[in-house]
């Protein structure tokens, strides 16, 4: 039996484990202590009754019972569901957009750009705009409405019609976003395809629909993957807008949390967190679809 | 090319093409045009209601002068300088060798870990308020700028992952063990093989994680508060109730406080778009 002796050090043996996770360690230190841990948690803060200072009481999953005769909480919820349907909007208005701008003209690459900056606006300021734009007096909406002799509307002063003003204004950069994925996934379909079609006598719907569309798919994941997020994630809109108001009525989880946990109404902590918790289970769900999707892709790639 | 291309349609279709194109922008950018023409009226415009004629005179300057000078616009300007770029060097680099270890080693669990990266990446901030302010006070840095970078580093550490991750995998995996068999130690691989091939990367990311800081605003007011550390997202609505009511000013402010993400997209537009749109084509 000869065993040849290994005169390498432990650490020359193994370096191809050690070395990628001393490369990880930075990196996922930082990651487990602000975003793993803080996760883990506040499922645990939401199991007390605590106002941020003093100590916190165990109550159980009280916060959650009382979660279910929270009017202000279901209306949250409703509007989180508004959020979602509406905003989708940006993904179908983005591609128009980009049908519309994928030509060659003078000066059509400023054009895209200029298209696309509300994009690169801080939501805050796209709050403001639109807040000014709403305004009943000076805003340029009313304007607009008065000159073609229309009556004037309060759009964030009514609440039947705040949360769908802010939901417009949030779709003004989301769209700017999925239009600039759709332009570069346009950039790349198949021209012999776009070809083979013509000849098969495809043309404009029925073209989209059969050749161009499918060649779009991954485009259309992440604008999907980025839309969702951003619906649940709306907040400072809200804020910056209508504050949750008028009466209540623009609020979703994220800024009915926020406004619980950390705001003149009470540094309720524990009732904050499970507002949060449901918020996440909601959320995980679209994150599982996600991250199974990107799996499939990752399998089919190695194989 | 879908659509049709315009010039191989007749000349009628092509001129109304040139006149719609600018009308659907200026449609598009009306609520902004209309905010920028509001910053150069003078006050007295707004008391007498001519809101959309002519402006009485041309106050740009004394507008925009009164943000810089009368305010705390510049020094909340400066702190969203002084949060955004340590994050965006911060950020960069971990992920960097986050994304080398990810994509260049085959090593148990690291698939696992790399949809933990991502999957963090899309948690709602609201899970992660309470503890992460609890943090931030204990470790006293509630109401620092060190505070929000931080935060952001790590936050941003999950999207930066999957980005330098995905980007590495497509690198021509050849060289690496072409260094290899040649001896050449792990971590000069990541500095003198991989690092220089991935500056394309490193400049995409930068410009998109600028932006993203910049503009945050949630993590702004939940770790920081007053003019001190404050970043311009969270102090323009201070700046709005010193000037409360007072459109040209509020106008005006709102957008100094846009022009820095604005600037850097117009000037790195290639890297920018490169990098919100990898993945977009297969």
């Amino acid at each position: 039996m000869s065993t040849a002796v290994d005169n390498r050090s432990w650490l020359q043996r193994n370096k191809m484990t050690v070395t990628p996770l001393l490369f990880l360690l930075p990196g996922a230190l930082f990651f487990i202590v602000y975003v793993i841990s803080p996760i883990i948690q506040s499922f645990n803060i939401s199991l007390y009754e605590w106002d941020g200072l003093g100590k916190a009481t165990y109550v159980g999953l009280a916060n959650y019972e009382e979660l279910l005769d929270d009017r202000s909480f279901e209306i949250s919820i409703w509007n989180n569901l508004k959020w979602l349907s509406l905003y989708l909007l940006a993904i179908p208005a983005g591609l128009l957009i980009a049908l519309f701008l994928n030509q060659n003209i003078v000066g059509i690459r400023i054009y895209k750009s200029l298209f696309f900056f509300p994009f690169v606006l801080s939501q805050v300021v796209v709050g403001l705009v639109f807040s000014w734009f709403y305004l009943p007096r000076e805003g340029l909406l009313n304007a607009i409405l008065t000159f073609f002799g229309f009556e004037t509307i309060n759009v964030l002063g009514d609440p039947g019609m705040a949360t769908y003003g802010i939901i417009a204004a949030g779709l003004w950069p989301q769209t700017a976003y999925c239009m600039i994925l759709y332009l570069t996934g346009l950039n790349a379909v198949d021209p012999e395809q776009i070809e083979a079609g013509r000849l098969d006598g495809a043309k404009g719907p029925r073209m989209l629909w059969y050749i161009i569309l499918p060649q779009l798919r991954p485009a259309t994941f992440i604008a999907f993957v980025v839309t969702i997020i951003g619906a649940l994630r709306s907040f400072d809109l809200i804020s910056v807008m209508t504050n949750g108001g008028p009466f209540g009525s623009t609020r979703v989880l994220s800024f009915y949390m926020f406004e619980k946990a950390l705001s003149e109404y009470g540094f309720r902590m524990g009732y904050g967190s499970a507002i949060a918790v449901v918020l996440f289970l909601i959320m995980l769900v679209f994150i599982g679809y996600f991250l199974w999707s990107m799996y499939r892709d990752e399998r089919a790639a190695r194989t | 090319m879908f659509p049709k291309p315009i010039e191989k349609r007749s000349r009628a279709a092509q001129i109304s093409y040139q006149t719609l194109v600018p009308i659907a922008l200026i449609i598009w950018l009306l609520p902004l045009i209309a905010v920028a023409m509001f910053s150069i009226r003078p006050l007295t415009d707004f008391t007498t209601g001519n809101y959309w004629g002519l402006p009485s005179s041309f106050d740009f300057f004394s507008n925009y002068g009164k943000v810089f000078l009368e305010s705390d616009m510049p020094k909340y300007m400066w702190n969203s300088v002084l949060i955004t770029v340590p994050t965006v060097i911060g950020a960069v680099a971990l992920s960097a060798m986050t994304g080398f270890a990810l994509g260049i080693y085959k090593f148990r669990g690291n698939l696992v870990i790399f949809f933990m990266f991502i999957a963090g990446n899309f948690v709602p901030f609201q899970i992660l308020m309470v503890p992460v302010r609890e943090l931030t006070v204990s470790a006293g840095l509630y109401d620092t700028k060190m505070g929000l970078v931080m935060f952001h580093i790590a936050f941003q550490t999950g999207f930066c992952t999957l980005f330098m991750r995905n980007f590495i995998r497509a690198l021509p995996f050849e060289l690496i063990e072409a260094a290899r068999v040649e001896g050449v130690k792990e971590w000069r691989i990541f500095w003198f093989v991989v690092l220089p091939l991935m500056r394309p990367a490193l400049a995409a990311l930068a410009v998109l994680i600028f932006t993203f800081i910049w503009n945050d605003y949630f993590w702004a007011i939940v770790l920081t508060q007053g003019p001190d550390s404050q970043p311009v997202t969270a102090g323009i609505t201070s700046f709005n109730s010193q000037f409360i009511a007072q459109y040209h000013l509020m106008s005006a402010g709102s957008i100094v406080a846009a022009i820095p993400p604005v600037l850097m997209f117009f000037m790195m537009q290639k890297h920018f778009i490169a990098g919100l749109t990898l993945g977009a084509v297969k």
